[in-house]
């Protein structure tokens, strides 16, 4: 295991310097000046030189990049050029709200998901199974961001049950785990949660219907064991699988949050990345964006030891 | 977070793909499709939607780009306005209408790019192999380490708002997931017996990969692009949903979306119909690919 565990942390490093490289370039194919949000439109030659040495763009781009990256390892990502704070306090703060808001959201589409997979597999071709599997055809084919407005329009604006956007009662504040707060969560939670959950009625349902057509199933019955037995062995080995998609869509949660979080103005990192790419806050966005990459680097890598730990098949291939 | 089709290389379609029987097993893929209903229902509003922004101008609709300050914001049914009217006055049906042809374009069209550029890639990649795999493979590799949104908001962000960007950095976003879906496939019918006669008997690599390799492998992965449709659909959309595509007043689903925003408090429910659309066009390109994985999958 531990031979397994460090082959795949010495694979992922040169993933992690190709992220970087990415982050970097990101800023060089914009089109026109990085500088064009802090200069003045009638600022002098002289004043936009200065200040592209101040921000290191005067050197060549190997240099800047080597330079950046060793900045970076440092935990030092710049500072925003609107608000002047450095990049990554701002980009931590914000990804605690949208970790809030994927755990929610992983919460109830996990658990529908799996129910709904394992009803639909083991019931396959009933009409349980076509329920199930058209609720997760419309659940992957929606726009979240949509779903998110329709949401807001029944249960804000017809019902005005829940609020429609902000992530708690003092703007937003730091988050508190009470009924106050719970109620801004409960929409955006659920809008996320709509994807994962047909991803993971789908996955789990060809994995069910896949290992109960197998021999050993059969086996196991013929052997009399009980059906609720029977069933641990299923979980058994759907087990790799439907974690491996599970690691996924929580990355897919935590990364891709940005349209989610402009419905609901939720204060995470999405809402962030939102206002780094109209502000045109270079900086910002290049460390929003690799803080957001590495989370999900990291998080590949936990799920893959984490199947290797359930599946020791894995370790082998 | 990102919708990806899954399961999507089925192996019997592959093995039931033998190159003798070609045009029987298409014929039969072609009936089963025919005779499953899902499908064609989906098949058909599909065409109904495409004819129907193609043939825009001609439908005599109300001008998509013509406001008026006295009539905003008329409910769905009011008289005169079939779906109402936005936040500017102009007629919600002729814009929905309208707005499929940007729609439409900015959500295929990256499919389409990314299935030629993933395609000669995961061919290139299956069939030479060696380091050639592993240089194509290893760059792709870099990719999958961003979640898709992200990628895509973070190139169209960098390069800027507009079409063209947009579609470029969709592109971007789907050629790593056809290329390793090709790759896969072509290193499966790589090995067949069939390309090693072929190898065997002299045929030049390129002849291989034209005419015994590419007829193979693209099946499956035209099923699996089908499946990307709905997804892509759902990204243009919301790049322009976030501003960073389509530039008002041009009449496109994801930017009429966040316009009629502002006006979810007034007239909510008209505002949530360029979703609607949105949704259709994305589930039933789902479901046609759905449909077409079984009809290829020989086995059932």
């Amino acid at each position: 295991m531990l031979v397994y565990v460090s082959r795949r942390i010495v694979y992922v490093i040169p993933i992690v310097l190709s992220v970087a490289l990415v982050c970097f370039l990101l800023v060089h194919i914009t089109p026109g000046d990085p500088l064009v949000a802090v200069l003045p439109a009638d600022a002098s030659q002289e004043l936009a030189a200065q200040l592209r040495a101040a921000y290191g763009f005067d050197r060549p781009l190997p240099v800047q990049f080597g330079l950046w990256l060793w900045r970076a390892l440092n935990g030092d990502l710049g500072n925003s050029i609107a608000t002047g704070r450095p990049v990554l306090t701002e980009v931590i703060r914000a990804v605690g709200n949208t970790v809030t808001l994927a755990i929610a959201a992983a919460t109830i589409g996990f658990s529908f998901g799996l129910l709904f997979g394992l009803i639909a597999g083991y019931f396959r071709d009933t009409w349980v199974d076509k329920v199930a599997t058209s609720v997760a055809i419309a659940g992957v084919s929606l726009p979240h961001y949509w779903l998110g407005m329709v949401l807001v329009i029944i249960f804000s604006v017809e019902l005005n049950w829940l609020p429609a956007v902000g992530a708690g009662p003092n703007g937003s504040g730091a988050w508190v785990w009470d009924w106050d707060h719970l109620r801004y969560l409960i929409l955006p939670a659920v809008t996320t949660s709509v994807i994962p959950m047909g991803i993971i009625t789908r996955t789990v349902r060809a994995l069910t219907g896949d290992i109960l057509s197998q021999d050993f199933v059969e086996a196991l019955r013929a052997k009399g064991l009980r059906e609720t037995k029977v069933f641990r062995h299923v979980i058994k080995n759907a087990a790799p699988t439907a974690l491996a998609v599970m690691g996924l869509q929580l990355g897919y949660m935590l990364g891709g949050s940005i349209l989610i979080e402009t419905v609901f103005s939720w204060p995470g990192s999405g809402l962030l990345l939102n206002s780094a790419i109209f502000q045109r806050d270079l900086p910002l966005l290049q460390g929003t964006i690799l803080v957001l990459a590495l989370f999900f680097v990291i998080l590949n890598l936990l799920v893959d030891i984490a199947q290797a730990a359930i599946d020791p098949r894995i370790k082998r291939s | 977070m990102s919708v990806t089709p899954i399961d999507v290389i089925s192996d019997a379609a592959l093995q039931a793909a033998p190159v003798a029987k070609a045009r029987g097993y298409w014929a039969t893929v072609g009936r089963r499709i025919r005779r499953d209903k899902v499908s064609m229902v989906c098949a058909i509003i599909l065409l109904l939607i495409f004819a129907a922004a193609l043939l825009a101008p001609w439908l005599g609709l109300a001008d998509p780009y013509q406001g008026s300050m006295i009539r905003r914001l008329r409910h769905i049914g009011a008289p005169g306005y079939l779906l109402g009217t936005d936040e500017l006055g102009r007629d919600m049906l002729a814009r929905l209408i309208y707005g499929g042809r940007l729609s439409l374009t900015i959500g295929i069209s990256p499919v389409i790019l990314a299935f030629c550029i993933g395609t000669s890639l995961g061919l290139v990649a299956g069939y030479v192999g060696g380091k050639v795999n592993t240089a194509i493979m290893r760059t792709i590799d870099v990719f999958y380490a961003f979640p898709s949104v992200l990628l895509a908001i973070a190139i169209s962000g960098a390069l800027g708002a507009g079409i063209f960007n947009s579609i470029v950095s969709l592109t971007i976003v789907f050629v790593p997931q056809i290329t390793r879906v090709a790759e896969s496939v072509t290193t499966g019918v790589r090995n067949m017996d069939f390309v090693e006669a072929a190898r065997a008997s002299g045929a030049r690599t390129f002849t291989i990969m034209r005419v015994h390799m590419l007829g193979n492998v693209l099946g499956p992965i035209f099923v699996y692009a089908t499946g990307l449709i709905s997804v892509s659909m759902i990204l243009a959309a919301g790049l322009s949903f976030l501003g960073l595509g389509t530039k008002p007043p041009e009449p496109e689903w994801g930017l009429m979306l966040n316009t009629l925003r502002t006006a979810i408090y007034v007239n909510p429910w008209v505002a949530a119909l360029p979703g609607a659309m949105i949704f259709a066009v994305s589930i039933c390109f789902n479901l046609l690919s759905d449909g077409m994985r079984s009809a290829m999958d020989i086995r059932n």
